[in-house]
């Protein structure tokens, strides 16, 4: 039963050998968790998050993505009751023909529910719409001592397990409330930023007027035109606007992968000469401003989704994702980030800028109101590691806080000080789980 | 757990007071003041002065005791410092001795002695540490070997057998355990000017134990199976190994 296989994150960073057993009925996983070894046990999705928040070396790993089905739709109340490992490009195609679309969508579809719950993702509609969490109305959980127990917004381990990072249970089915769509596409609003002000204080003004908004930010560009970006942001689309020959066929989801990456990428591809030239070209190619393009929600929220495995692009050695919020008021930060990067050359393929709204209630939860940075960076150079620990810093003594489900190399002692609710959450958390079943390498290494 | 850039949080050294195995720990933890040694060695003053070196340093450090002749004392030290705490991120196989090479062909004792320590005691030591890590299902071995291991040359030939012996056994272990998530580095150095060989004429890419340091934390980092220190000694001892035996017995080496 299960085979022991090494795991890792979506950066490819340090993986480690654990039991991978694929999930079974209800039953079959309460007898697991209940004759856990000392190693213990984790559900796992998809492995989307990019460090090591979905392993456990030398422990039980359950895969949840057979845990599929969705249980039962509620069009007219806009409701769905799901098993854990369904995935949001699952539902999206089940539900968008029924006029409904997920209520938070991250930049890609390959997550699960249950993943979606842990992590307790935002997407591009934070500012309005807040995280996932905030739209989840029960989680069904196996606890360490092998019972199930449905749980509501009034418990606390309800607000332990959004955000928790699977360290509370296995998420096993929930029941989320969704949005009523009138199609499958968006209206979009592009605008080209000079520089980090320029685009600041753009999303400042206009941000609100939006249900998505998100910034693409050229890492690479330095001086005065440092954080020049383009700023893109929408609406969902109601059918009259779309173009004639779409309106018959509104709602219909087919999105297709265009490309697989081959396996084989050498490392340093993406490397100051090769990024910088995606840059020019990428900002170039942005409007100075469109207004009403009607684009797919595949293609607005979800472009990296068009080509397969694209992680391998960074080559063996893998790359990190560093994800911060500072509360507003810190832009300086943002700024310093941006000229500690551009100064080092590092190159930054993606970095993606948004704007917060309103915190949710998870106790673990990253969102709160502020910036939110997120950088992809390759492995391999060797200053890495010394700059971001100097980042990190500077984002910690402004008041701001990492994004577990994409933390790969923080210090444990930065946890309690990003996270000021940690102590509450360890004690839920040491309540339903006294033997400390539930782990994960992220958790060992954050002394979570 | 070590993370997506290397940083690890806990670091085992058996042969505690080895001078390269003290600047790879220095190396190791750069930046990071957060990380646990435990330094396995004689108890006395060297010992004591590695742990307040690297207590300098923000470490947290542990001593205990280790006689590497005695199999009971290292079992009971690699049992000791797995069974409590975080799991072990890195252990340094880092104990040896080098002794009196004309004696050590000659002297029955002295001959076996270096067998104990350099050969048996570290494959010893390389199955009880292999056996934890699996049960992680993470970690690092970092042997040190040798260049001498790689040639035997009249100048240190007994000392070069333990170093072979070791270094096939680690280098196999490597892939034993690699199915279990467990990485074996070999390292290989030529001639460092340390304590051990203290007296010795320096051999030609002679370099400190810092710079050994280096090589090993960027293998650890970039996930090699074996390094050479320099690295140039890879290929220089490439080179000696296809030279016939009647010019390599002229070479001042």
């Amino acid at each position: 039963m299960g085979s022991r296989r090494a795991l890792t994150g979506w950066g490819k960073t340090s993986p480690s050998v654990a039991t991978v057993v694929s999930a079974g009925e209800d039953e079959t996983m309460s007898q697991q968790v209940v004759g856990a070894t000392g190693r213990g046990v984790l559900a796992r999705g998809l492995g989307r998050s990019y460090g090591d928040a979905a392993q456990n070396a030398g422990g039980v790993v359950l895969d949840l993505t057979s845990r599929d089905r969705v249980l039962r739709i509620d069009v007219e109340d806009a409701v769905v009751e799901v098993e854990a490992g369904a995935s949001l490009d699952r539902l999206m195609r089940v539900l968008l023909p029924l006029g409904l679309f997920v209520p938070v969508t991250p930049g890609t579809r390959y997550v699960t529910v249950g993943g979606a719950i842990a992590a307790d993702i935002h997407g591009k509609n934070h500012h309005v719409d807040g995280s996932f969490g905030q739209h989840v109305t029960s989680i069904d959980l196996l606890l360490a001592d092998g019972s199930i127990r449905r749980l509501t917004p009034h418990e606390p381990l309800f607000w332990a397990t959004v955000g928790g990072m699977g360290l509370t249970g296995v998420i096993l089915r929930a029941t989320l409330r969704l949005t009523p769509v009138e199609s499958a596409y968006c209206v979009v609003d592009t605008e080209r930023c000079d520089d980090l002000d320029d685009l600041l204080a753009r999303m400042t003004e206009g941000d609100d007027g939006y249900t998505y908004s998100v910034a693409w930010i050229d890492c690479l560009a330095r001086g005065s035109s440092l954080g020049r970006s383009v700023l893109t942001r929408g609406w969902s689309a109601r059918r009259d606007q779309l173009p004639s020959r779409l309106q018959p066929r509104a709602t219909e989801f087919r999105p297709r992968q265009l490309a697989v990456a081959p396996p084989v990428f050498p490392s340093g591809l993406l490397n100051r000469s090769t990024v910088t030239a995606f840059n020019e070209v990428w900002f170039r190619k942005a409007p100075r401003v469109r207004r009403g393009e009607v684009q797919g929600i595949a293609s607005f929220f979800h472009p990296l989704d068009g080509v397969g495995e694209w992680n391998r692009v960074y080559g063996p050695r893998g790359f990190l994702q560093y994800q911060f919020v500072v509360p507003f008021g810190a832009e300086d930060t943002l700024r310093r980030t941006l000229e500690l990067l551009s100064a080092s050359g590092l190159a930054s393929f993606l970095a993606v800028l948004k704007r917060f709204g309103a915190a949710g209630d998870g106790h673990l939860s990253f969102p709160t109101p502020g910036w939110t940075l997120a950088l992809d960076l390759p492995l391999g150079a060797a200053d890495l590691g010394g700059l971001l620990d100097r980042l990190d810093a500077e984002v910690l003594a402004a008041g701001g806080r990492f994004y577990l489900a994409k933390d790969s190399r923080l210090p444990a002692s930065a946890v309690a000080q990003m996270y000021p609710r940690l102590d509450e959450w360890r004690a839920v958390r040491a309540e339903a789980d006294p033997r400390g079943v539930f782990t994960s390498d992220l958790a060992r290494r954050l002394d979570l | 757990m070590k993370d997506a850039i290397g940083n690890v949080q806990r670091i085992l050294v058996l042969g505690g007071a080895s001078e390269i195995a003290l600047a790879t720990v220095r190396r190791l933890t750069e930046g990071r003041a957060d990380a646990e040694v435990t330094l396995a060695a004689r108890p006395g003053t060297r010992r004591a002065d590695a742990a307040s070196g690297l207590r300098g340093r923000g470490l947290t450090v542990t001593e205990i005791d280790l006689d590497v002749m005695d199999r009971t004392s290292y079992e009971r030290a690699i049992g000791a410092t797995f069974d409590v705490g975080r799991d072990v991120d890195v252990v340094l196989i880092a104990f040896g001795v080098l002794g009196d090479q004309e004696r050590a062909w000659q002297d029955l004792d002295a001959a076996l002695e270096m067998t104990q320590v350099n050969y048996t005691a570290a494959v010893g030591c390389g199955v009880l540490v292999a056996e934890r890590m699996r049960a992680q299902g993470h970690g690092t071995v970092v042997a040190f070997s040798s260049v001498a291991g790689e040639l035997p040359r009249r100048s240190n030939f007994v000392y070069g057998s333990t170093k072979a012996g070791m270094d096939a056994f680690f280098t196999g272990l490597g892939d034993a355990v690699a199915p279990d998530g467990v990485e074996v580095i070999v390292v290989r150095p030529g001639f460092v000017r340390t304590r051990m060989t203290a007296g010795l004429r320096p051999a030609p890419l002679s370099q400190t134990a810092d710079e050994v340091a280096a090589v090993v934390v960027e293998g650890l980092r970039a996930g090699r199976d074996r390094v050479w220190a320099p690295s140039a000694m890879r290929w220089v001892m490439s080179g000696l190994r296809h030279l016939p035996r009647v010019v390599l017995r002229r070479l001042p080496i």
